[in-house]
């Protein structure tokens, strides 16, 4: 019973958004080019491998969040219309560049 | 250099222009600049521990918790505001008057000069955590090159507070029948624009919907990196994509408040 219970009460989360992964090493994102479905919301994780703080900064899905030395942060975008959808590291922008692709 | 110089500014323009409005709009307020004073040196110890913090406050709340943090900063900042308009309508022509006769004290002035703090105090607390980190970043990494991204800050800092000076100076010569209007229409506007970025920041945690994302972009006509977009972002609220929700804020803040302005502000029946 317990367990039913457990499980109804995570089938809503179930319908939550999905994760991705970016990661800053060496002031550079991997991967570059991140590519994710348009249409449904999207829970980006973002982890910071440097040792110095990195602002992940992008205008086009107007999203802007301040990452510490070996942190990691949370930021929720879409639901995405197809396209592309760059942002920069603030903190250090001639090296952290990319881009998010909704198809 | 010129990067560093160009990230510092825009922080600390966004702090400065706060500063250079509500120091104006409080100028019939005995004391008023030494409260300034006090508030931007307590935003600037605050900004420390903030940044000290960043990883703490980030990962509370499964990873928003910086997300509501500043939301609550931000919402306390439109609380401030809002209370010192509403204030400024019931006290304006009283400060008008005393303006010209200094050493006046004005009947509850001291709450007056309280918010004045808070909401200097959060403006650099704000800004200044992410110049903080910023700027420790540079000095503890290892890249080389330090002193002259820290000669950029530093000129970056100095033309941040110039614009906002400029503000101020440039508000003082404003005729005074005029003066509260004017002040009271930009603190107007930068409730609302606060109010439009707590509901940015919520939106990011998930915490509000986004209605319609974006509604408009402009980014094309006035993009918020060039020098007019941020100036209309700190002062009016500009977002060239806002979402939805961001405008049902702006636009309750700018209605409630006003609303209220109006409502105290109504003349007294004297008695014949």
């Amino acid at each position: 019973m317990k367990h039913i219970l457990l499980i109804a009460l995570l089938l809503p989360f179930s319908a939550c958004a999905a994760d991705y992964m970016l990661t800053i090493k060496d002031h550079q994102f991997q991967p570059a080019e991140l590519t994710v479905p348009s249409g449904t919301k999207i829970k980006l994780q973002i982890e910071n491998q440097d040792a110095s703080p990195e602002e992940f900064d992008s205008h086009p899905l107007n999203r802007e969040k301040v990452i510490s030395g070996h942190g990691s942060a949370t930021i929720y975008i879409g639901p995405l219309s197809p396209g592309r959808y760059t942002y920069t590291g603030e903190f250090h922008e001639a090296t952290a560049q990319g881009a998010i692709i909704a198809q | 250099m010129f990067g560093t110089a160009i990230i510092v500014f825009r922080e600390v323009l966004e702090a400065s222009l706060i500063i250079g409005i509500l120091a104006a709009a409080t100028r019939g307020v005995p004391n008023s600049k030494r409260w300034v004073i006090a508030g931007v040196l307590a935003g600037l110890a605050g900004s420390g521990l903030v940044a000290a913090f960043t990883d703490a406050i980030g990962s509370l709340a499964s990873g928003i918790g910086q997300e509501i943090f500043n939301a609550i900063v931000l919402g306390i900042a439109v609380l401030m505001l809002a209370w010192h308009n509403i204030w400024m309508s019931s006290h304006g022509a009283a400060l008008a008057a005393s303006a010209k006769s200094a050493g006046r004290n004005i009947a509850d002035g001291s709450s007056e000069r309280s918010v004045l703090l808070v909401i200097v105090g959060i403006a650099v607390l704000r800004e200044g955590s992410e110049t903080v980190l910023f700027l420790y970043g540079i000095a503890a990494s290892n890249d080389g090159g330090q002193s002259s991204m820290m000669l950029g800050g530093l000129v970056g800092m100095l033309a941040g507070i110039a614009v906002g000076y400029m503000l101020y100076a440039g508000l003082l010569r404003v005729p005074m029948r005029w003066f509260f209007a004017a002040t009271g229409i930009l603190v107007l506007l930068l409730a609302a624009g606060m109010a439009s970025q707590a509901a940015h920041f919520l939106i990011q945690a998930d915490l509000l919907p986004s209605l319609a994302a974006p509604l408009w972009d402009t980014s094309a006509v006035l993009p918020e990196s060039g020098l007019p977009g941020m100036l209309l972002h700190s002062l009016i609220g500009y977002d060239s994509r806002p979402a939805g929700m961001q405008i049902v804020f702006y636009l309750t803040a700018l209605v409630s408040i006003f609303t209220g302005m109006k409502l105290v502000a109504r003349p007294r029946q004297t008695s014949i």
